[in-house]
């Protein structure tokens, strides 16, 4: 993949110091914390981290999908200038759906068992343009063939039980996609699927990202997905952002600790009967974020007094941010996949 | 639920024509197909049908009476005999039907006009609107049917329909509950969040993504309502709170029978024999869609 300069102009999405309360208890920290983020005409951006560390959060509350119990504290979604969490809920709804599509994760229970997937598809159409039910059902045999779903015009009228998982996940992209949206979220759309059929749905996104011009933010925690298919990379730990940059900025120059050791738990083949690299330890269950860095606990490069401090988000160069104050202080260089 | 989806059940190189075109069709089957509940839809579809043309069909007035010929044997002019008042039991059977069917479809009715909106309204608002509903329905609840509609006819003053509205009235939490939970089960399902995400209402949230979902568990529990409204109407009728003279329903007239237990032993049977088979079919069938509704969930 080309190394990507950074586009120029306004971010189609730009979230801006995103912060969620875990409920309950007044002395806890965020689960997600101070996430700033863009994404850009016709980009993908991935947010990759382990589970638990906000990713999911982060895309639903883009959204403002959160569940009841979870307040945003602070921050701002602006989509197009408008900012999500503060606009009217038409506003909002007049966004969801026709500007902005999903993908969620589970595409099984993500579609209604009791409506045929063509009425699915062209519900949004028929909310968003108006269109009368016999041109929004045409409109969804076109999107089915689009989403590469074979005898289109029967499938139509199927429900989503009588398909398989990968052409569930096809039914979801084509609703998302039906509006012609300029963003696509997918929260990750290929983890509830087998291998190749996850290999066959990013095939088909890349192709509708080109064909479409789309934007695509990708929710993921699959590395290799993210070589194939992204322009841009956030990855977060423990509800922080920890490193902003291009692919090539984290594959080959990674800038803070935790992706480097993401990189290097990435299993190479071609070198059969060697260790596994892990990264030890776990994601702290959230409310028990540790202070300063939030990755110190698990990090091989810890030092007691600099990394217990809040770390602060820092510019290097080309618009790659690293979290970690050693990196930026400029004591500590890190290793990339420089090897492939 | 099984985060995985389940293996590939249409290849989809294939492209096999889809199997069953609708999936509501299924249940339906699934009830026709068992000898059990098909029999019960077969006694259910005969006692509406008397219901709707029972005095064209019933061989003699209801209410006419032969004073001659009290307590009569069945005969062939009178297949089920006679009453106290000489009326012929087989006629006052099959019209009576009618108020068989009528009486638990107003209770019903209410139930699920009060339960369904505010079970729906509980579950996806919640918070106070929850709470206040359900200490609500918790208090009608801790009443028994039965005595609970006889304090709402102390009040309303004996009748049928009266005593049926109170017993909808009390049969409405139970309805509440089963909308309430079922309706909170698919609310936590992601389709309903993909919806929210591609901009419905929430009132179509409701309408198309809930409703249809929770149609099964409620539709099963207004089986099982109308078998239980049937028999509080026949007791309201036997106690004398119900129907009224000389309008029959299947309670009155079990009523008239015990009172002249000794002068015509076998006249308990008929409505007896009748009230038992209709419950029996209400709730048979509603056990019939259950399980056809739980296969559709194991898959």
């Amino acid at each position: 993949m080309t190394a990507p300069s950074r586009p120029a102009g306004e971010p189609l999405l730009s979230v801006r110091g995103l912060t969620i309360d875990l409920p309950g208890d007044p002395g806890q920290r965020g689960l997600v914390e101070d996430v700033t983020f863009d994404v850009h005409r016709g980009r993908s951006l991935a947010l990759i981290g382990e589970s638990g560390c906000g990713k999911s959060l982060t895309s639903m509350a883009a959204l403002r999908l959160l569940p009841p119990g979870l307040p945003v504290r602070s921050g701002s979604v602006l989509f197009d200038g408008v900012d999500l969490l503060r606009c009217r809920p038409r506003e909002l709804r007049a966004v969801r759906g026709g500007p902005v599509g999903i993908v969620f994760q589970e595409p099984m229970s993500s579609l209604n068992p009791t409506m045929t997937v063509g009425d699915q598809i062209a519900e949004a159409r028929r909310l968003h343009l108006g269109e009368s039910r016999r041109a929004a059902h045409r409109r969804a045999i076109e999107l089915l063939e689009r989403v590469g779903i074979p005898n289109a015009g029967q499938r139509v009228r199927s429900y989503p039980h009588e398909l398989s998982g990968g052409m569930q996940q096809r039914v979801m992209i084509a609703g998302a996609i039906a509006c012609d949206p300029k963003l696509v979220i997918a929260d990750e759309p290929t983890t509830a699927l087998d291998v190749t059929i996850q290999a066959e749905i990013l095939q088909l996104l890349r192709d509708l990202q080109r064909d479409m011009d789309l934007a695509v933010l990708l929710v993921t925690h699959d590395l290799g997905v993210v070589a194939d298919f992204c322009d841009d990379v956030v990855v977060m730990y423990a509800g922080h952002v920890v490193e902003r940059t291009s692919i090539d900025g984290l594959f080959y120059d990674p800038q803070h600790p935790y992706s480097s050791a993401l990189l290097a738990a990435v299993p190479q083949s071609g070198s059969p009967r060697t260790r596994l690299n892990v990264i030890p330890g776990r994601v702290p269950p959230a409310g028990r974020f540790p202070d300063g860095c939030r990755f110190r606990p698990r990090c091989g490069h810890d030092l007691p007094e600099l990394c217990a401090r809040p770390q602060v988000d820092a510019e290097l160069e080309h618009g790659h941010r690293t979290r970690c104050g050693r990196v930026s202080g400029g004591e500590l260089t890190l290793e990339g996949v420089a090897r492939v | 639920m099984d985060p995985a989806p389940p293996a590939t059940r249409v290849d989809p190189a294939a492209g096999a024509a889809p199997r069953s075109p609708k999936q509501r069709n299924r249940v339906l089957r699934a009830v026709v197909g068992r000898p059990a509940s098909a029999a019960s839809l077969g006694v259910v579809t005969v006692l509406v049908v008397l219901a709707i043309i029972g005095p064209l069909v019933a061989p003699y007035d209801p209410d006419a009476q032969d004073l001659s010929n009290r307590f009569a044997d069945p005969s062939w002019a009178h297949l089920f005999g006679t009453d106290d008042f000489g009326r012929d039991v087989l006629s006052r059977i099959i019209t009576a039907s009618r108020i068989t069917i009528v009486a638990p479809l107003i209770s019903v009715g209410i139930a699920v006009a009060i339960g369904l909106p505010l079970g729906l309204l509980a579950a996806i608002r919640g918070g106070w609107v929850d709470a206040v509903a359900g200490r609500l329905a918790d208090t009608v609840l801790a009443l028994p049917a039965l005595v609970g509609a006889l304090a709402i006819v102390a009040v309303l003053g004996p009748g049928l329909v009266n005593t049926m509205i109170a017993v909808g009235i009390i049969f409405a939490p139970t309805m509440f509950r089963i909308v309430r939970g079922a309706a909170l089960a698919v609310t936590e399902e992601t389709f309903v969040q993909s919806a929210t995400a591609i901009g419905s209402s929430q009132r179509r949230i409701l309408a198309v993504h809930v409703l249809p979902n929770i149609a099964a568990p409620v539709l099963v529990q207004v089986t099982i309502l109308m078998g239980v409204a049937l028999l509080v109407e026949a007791s309201l009728s036997f106690l004398g709170l119900g129907v009224q003279p000389p309008d029959a329903s299947w309670g009155s007239m079990l009523k008239a029978a015990y009172a002249s237990q000794f002068d015509a032993p076998y006249a308990v049977i008929p409505p007896g024999v009748a009230m038992v088979l209709t419950v029996l079919s209400f709730n048979t069938i509603g056990d019939a869609i259950r399980d056809a509704v739980g296969i559709r969930r194991r898959m």
